[in-house]
């Protein structure tokens, strides 16, 4: 698919559309994670990208290449 | 002059507006407060103004509307938008000397894509400050609540509407409030199929409410066209709208895979033997909204039953401090526009009593009103802890339990509330207690037997957006430098930057 961005989410490609955050692809791609507020105030959506850790996966925009790490909380 | 456009006109006030949030609210004070004469600096967090209400797919066109009023105020020479800047702290100035007695707080910024490394800093100082940061939603815990696949209402509806993506294959959306068919709405048009729509309240309450003084609706006449519009809707896709009933139980592993619903009383008791299960992949829910107040507290705003108290001038108690939207009452996007544009005009050094603005007062009151009736047609009932159980997540971040919160309750030694929340950990986390906050001072409070509060105010939030160590410790861009590079179209920050050479994007130009 032309236009199509690729991301690598734990090692694995995960495919997106230009212009989406990093929440809306993982949404898309059935890996819900921690989105619950979708909008930057809950904090429950944090991953690493880039090597950033702690970003917001839904105020980030996705860019083709892009590295992203889930953060899993520590069981309590 | 058409309706709703601020009046063209001449002279500069010389003032500086700065405006926190993009949104309906502070768009409109954005376009006011140019039209008084003010030079305005524009800031939110996304990449295009709108905020929530008009989140929609990169490059696809809002109403008419708000295309003209893109394009007036963000091409105006007077105008800095400043996308992709959080606002992570305001400063109080000192009264002594350099002028700073009756202005508004120093805005401290950050500029980049969210959570990024190395974002640079600058300090803006307004003249008057016009905060619109407006609304999130508010969501009332339930067990199983913290699976992955449950979502707030809005974030189903920023999903869809902004990014075209269905949270999920069969949706099942429940709570209370208009905005439950809106996003039904939404999430249809992104394909999703929705199971099921649950509004909490029963249809006696329903209609009782939004039939109060029905000559007042006549003037909300274009709200109760637009709902009408997607219970249309949802009836041609045979969706199903319960009223009185509730999502009591999300189940699953690893996500959300079935939920239990359950007939409400109108106090928000189940009625028992009246629990379904109901097998879905994504669960939406709202229970109204909560304004984002740490900005106006920080300002030293005065509250009123939990929202931003303004005067006929949208003045917030503070001085040279402004509220506009949903931050003074959830009232929707017409009224939010209304208070901005009084706000953007009055700030701006706008004559108060100007004809022009009747209008407006007159939209903000209908807002008002409006608020008043979705109150009296959507309210939560006292009864809803009823559906808690011991192992309960009562605050997600920190997955602290509703027996935890129990246990706190009863001990004699955690009477202060600071201490009853270091011994359950509710509301510490990183949301600092936005999601759980309102819910966690209810509950302690009827543990505690006393009355459930009538509002809620959070803690103070100093840090208003989080800030990495290495941000901090790099000196802000001097205010100076600041306000002269939002008004040179050439200065590297900001929208006047089409082609991303500047170090927008996540990597490039960053030290290694």
């Amino acid at each position: 698919m032309s236009g199509g961005i690729t991301l690598l989410v734990d090692g694995e490609p995960v495919t997106g559309a230009p212009g989406q955050s990093v929440a809306a692809v993982l949404v898309a791609a059935g890996r819900p994670g921690g989105v619950f507020c979708g909008m930057g105030v809950c904090f429950g959506c944090l991953v690493t990208v880039n090597g950033e850790r702690d970003v917001r996966a839904c105020l980030r925009d996705a860019g083709d290449g892009d590295v992203v790490g889930t953060q899993p909380r520590e069981p309590s | 002059m058409r309706r709703g456009a601020a009046p063209g006109g001449p002279g500069r006030t010389g003032r500086h507006v700065v405006i926190v949030g993009a949104g309906p609210a502070g768009f409109a004070a954005a376009d006011w407060a140019l039209a008084a004469g003010a030079r305005v600096t524009l800031v939110d967090l996304a990449d295009r103004p709108g905020g929530q209400y008009h989140r929609r797919p990169p490059g696809a066109p809002g109403p008419p509307s708000f295309e003209r009023r893109r394009a007036r105020v963000l091409a105006h020479p007077r105008c800095a938008w400043r996308s992709r800047t959080a606002v992570w702290a305001l400063e109080q100035r000192d009264g002594d000397g350099d002028g700073g007695a009756g202005l508004p707080p120093l805005v401290h910024t950050l500029h980049g894509p969210a959570d990024a490394a190395d974002r640079p800093r600058a300090v803006l100082a307004p003249d008057a400050l016009v905060l619109a940061p407006g609304a999130h939603d508010r969501v009332l815990p339930f067990p199983g609540w913290e699976l992955p696949g449950v979502v707030t209402a809005g974030a189903a509806q920023a999903l869809a509407k902004g990014q075209r993506v269905a949270v999920g294959r069969r949706v099942v959306v429940a709570g209370t409030g208009p905005f439950l068919l809106p996003v039904a709405a939404s999430l249809l048009a992104a394909g999703a199929r929705v199971r099921e729509v649950c509004e909490a309240n029963g249809a006696g309450t329903l209609a009782a409410g939004w039939s109060h003084r029905p000559w007042q609706l006549a003037a909300a006449g274009g709200k109760a066209a637009e709902l009408l519009r997607h219970t249309a809707l949802l009836a041609r896709h045979r969706v199903p709208f319960r009223t009185g009933r509730t999502v009591v139980e999300a189940r699953g592993e690893g996500r959300v895979e079935e939920v239990v619903t359950a007939a409400l009383r109108p106090d928000w008791s189940v009625v028992p033997g009246s629990r379904r299960t109901l097998s879905t992949d994504a669960v939406c829910v709202g229970h109204g909204f909560t304004p984002q107040l740490e900005l106006p507290l920080a300002a030293g705003c005065a509250l009123d039953g939990g929202f931003v108290a303004v005067d006929g001038a949208q003045r917030a108690g503070a001085p040279g401090v402004f509220a506009a939207g949903e931050i003074t009452g959830v009232a929707g996007a017409p009224a939010a526009r209304a208070e901005g544009a009084l706000a953007g005009w009055c700030a701006a050094g706008g004559d108060p009593a100007a004809p022009v603005l009747a209008p407006l007062r007159r939209a903000r009151d209908q807002g008002r009103r409006f608020a008043r009736r979705l109150a009296r047609a959507h309210p939560v009932g006292a009864e809803w802890p009823g559906w808690l159980r011991e192992d309960t997540v009562v605050c997600r971040c920190e997955t602290a339990r509703y027996g935890a919160l129990c246990a706190a309750a009863a001990d004699p030694a955690s009477g202060d509330p600071r201490v009853g929340k270091l011994a359950t950990r509710a509301g510490l986390g990183p949301c600092q207690a936005r999601i759980c906050g309102p819910a966690v001072a209810e509950l302690t409070a009827r543990l505690r037997g006393q009355a459930p509060p009538t509002d809620w105010t959070p803690h103070r939030r100093p840090i208003a957006q989080p800030i990495r160590l290495g941000e901090l410790a790099r000196p802000a861009r001097s205010t100076r430098d600041a306000e002269q590079e939002e008004h040179d179209p050439h200065a590297p920050h900001g929208e006047h930057d089409p082609h991303g050479e500047h170090g927008e994007h996540g990597g490039r130009g960053q030290r290694t």
